[in-house]
């Protein structure tokens, strides 16, 4: 039973080392008794996230067993490759530069973007850059709603709310980016006949955070039962660099930057974890106010919008449903 | 007011409950119930919208006015009323 008055980020604090060993030995375990492949392959954003998984592997299974992808496309922030190959170079593992501009050309994604921004922003031009935010669940009580915000070259800034159609259209064509990034990792799994390594957080696995067959596919996942502030202190003791280490948690799928925030968890991540470990393990949400800053109220919508992330995340983590047995595969 | 309420809860029933209204009472509060979710809202939104040639600004995207055809009858009468 947890003391509910010592309550604070503390609680989140891990045995970096003790936990680094753990996850090495399950990995280890897991590649040699179910994946049964030569190694791993991550792709490398220059985040926290993919980093510390990138790092992990290789305490696991050695550099000359960890390939690395690059994939920034044309609305990648610039630091986004040059944060990528730092961590690579650092790690010693051998990686590949996969521009995805030219895939995302040929599926249309820039076209099909910028002709749904442009019908609710009809001035929104090429030199534009923009972003999708959601509004703030504590002041809508749960009732979520997207805007686009885009700026113009000269910095003239516009927020419009988006109707179902039109966030529908930059939703699906956003995607392609996840799934592009993904065919590309399982290309080079296949080419090496390696495993591919998934790189979400507990925030984001447990609440969706992530594409269906883009970033959430993968055969591993070896962070994803760690809190944004654990990865973090993971990082620390794997002696991500700490350019990487200080680096504000972005999206970087957006040609205007967005953080995490922004469009998801509405909180930064260090309230953001306190009020999900909070509630995991029943702690009332005045104490977690207390902790994190907020007011009650507020935590109580936060509570009420991750069960309500959970279930709409169900979908996202299903399997393919069959409506008939195959008890030969599904014994 | 009868007929404003079976065209929004048809619109509930068919569009997020595939036509089996089981488990919606008036008062049902849709994202306590898991009948909405993000997208849902928008869809709920837009429906209004179309529907009642109204305008839904965005102070007005709030569960007191939108979580169960109670509160949408409710609203859309104040709504419709001004």
């Amino acid at each position: 039973m947890t003391d509910c008055v010592s309550f604070s980020s503390e609680i989140l604090r891990i045995n970096a080392k003790q936990e680094v060993a753990r996850i090495i030995d399950r990995l280890r375990f897991i590649m040699k008794k179910k994946l049964k492949r030569r190694g791993i392959v991550v792709g490398l954003s220059g985040g926290i996230d993919s980093s510390v998984t990138c790092a992990l592997a290789v305490e696991a299974f050695g550099p000359e067993r960890v390939f690395g992808l690059h994939m920034p496309e044309r609305d990648s922030s610039e630091e986004t490759l040059f944060m990528s190959k730092m961590i690579s170079n650092h790690l010693m593992i051998k990686s590949a530069h996969e521009d995805i501009s030219g895939i995302l050309e040929a599926v249309k994604f820039y076209k099909r973007y910028n002709d749904a921004v442009r019908s609710i922003i009809p001035e929104y031009g090429e030199s534009w850059k923009s972003k999708i935010v959601t509004s703030d669940i504590t002041e809508n009580r749960g009732f979520t709603f997207f805007s686009v915000v885009a700026q113009a070259p000269d910095g003239k800034l516009i927020k419009k709310r988006l109707p179902l159609k039109i966030y529908l259209e930059i939703l699906a064509a956003t995607n392609f980016k996840q799934r592009t990034r993904k065919m590309l990792e399982y290309y080079y799994a296949d080419l090496l006949h390696y495993a591919v390594a998934g790189t979400p957080n507990r925030l984001e696995y447990d609440q969706g955070f992530f594409v269906k067959q883009g970033d959430g596919a993968a055969d591993i996942k070896p962070i994803a039962h760690l809190y944004k502030t654990q990865v973090y202190q993971l990082a620390e003791y794997l002696e991500v660099p700490e350019i990487i280490r200080k680096r504000p948690a972005t999206t970087d799928t957006y040609s205007l930057s967005q953080g995490q925030d922004e469009f998801y968890f509405f909180l930064p991540y260090e309230q953001m974890d306190l009020c999900m470990y909070g509630k995991n393990i029943g702690i009332e949400p005045s104490l977690v106010a207390e902790a994190t800053g907020l007011t009650t109220e507020q935590v109580d919508y936060i509570f009420r919008d991750i069960d309500r992330k959970r279930s709409t995340t169900r979908y996202l983590h299903m399997q393919p449903l069959l409506v008939g047995n195959v008890p030969e595969i599904h014994s | 007011m009868d007929n404003l309420r079976e065209r929004i809860k048809g619109f509930v029933i068919d569009n997020f409950l595939f036509g089996d209204e089981e488990g919606l009472e008036d008062q049902t509060s849709f994202l306590d119930a898991g009948i909405v979710d993000s997208t849902g809202i928008l869809e709920l939104v837009d429906f209004l919208d179309d529907e009642f040639k109204i305008k839904i600004s965005d102070e007005e995207i709030l569960p007191e006015n939108l979580d169960s055809i109670n509160n949408i009858i409710r609203f859309l009468g104040k709504k419709l009323q001004s």
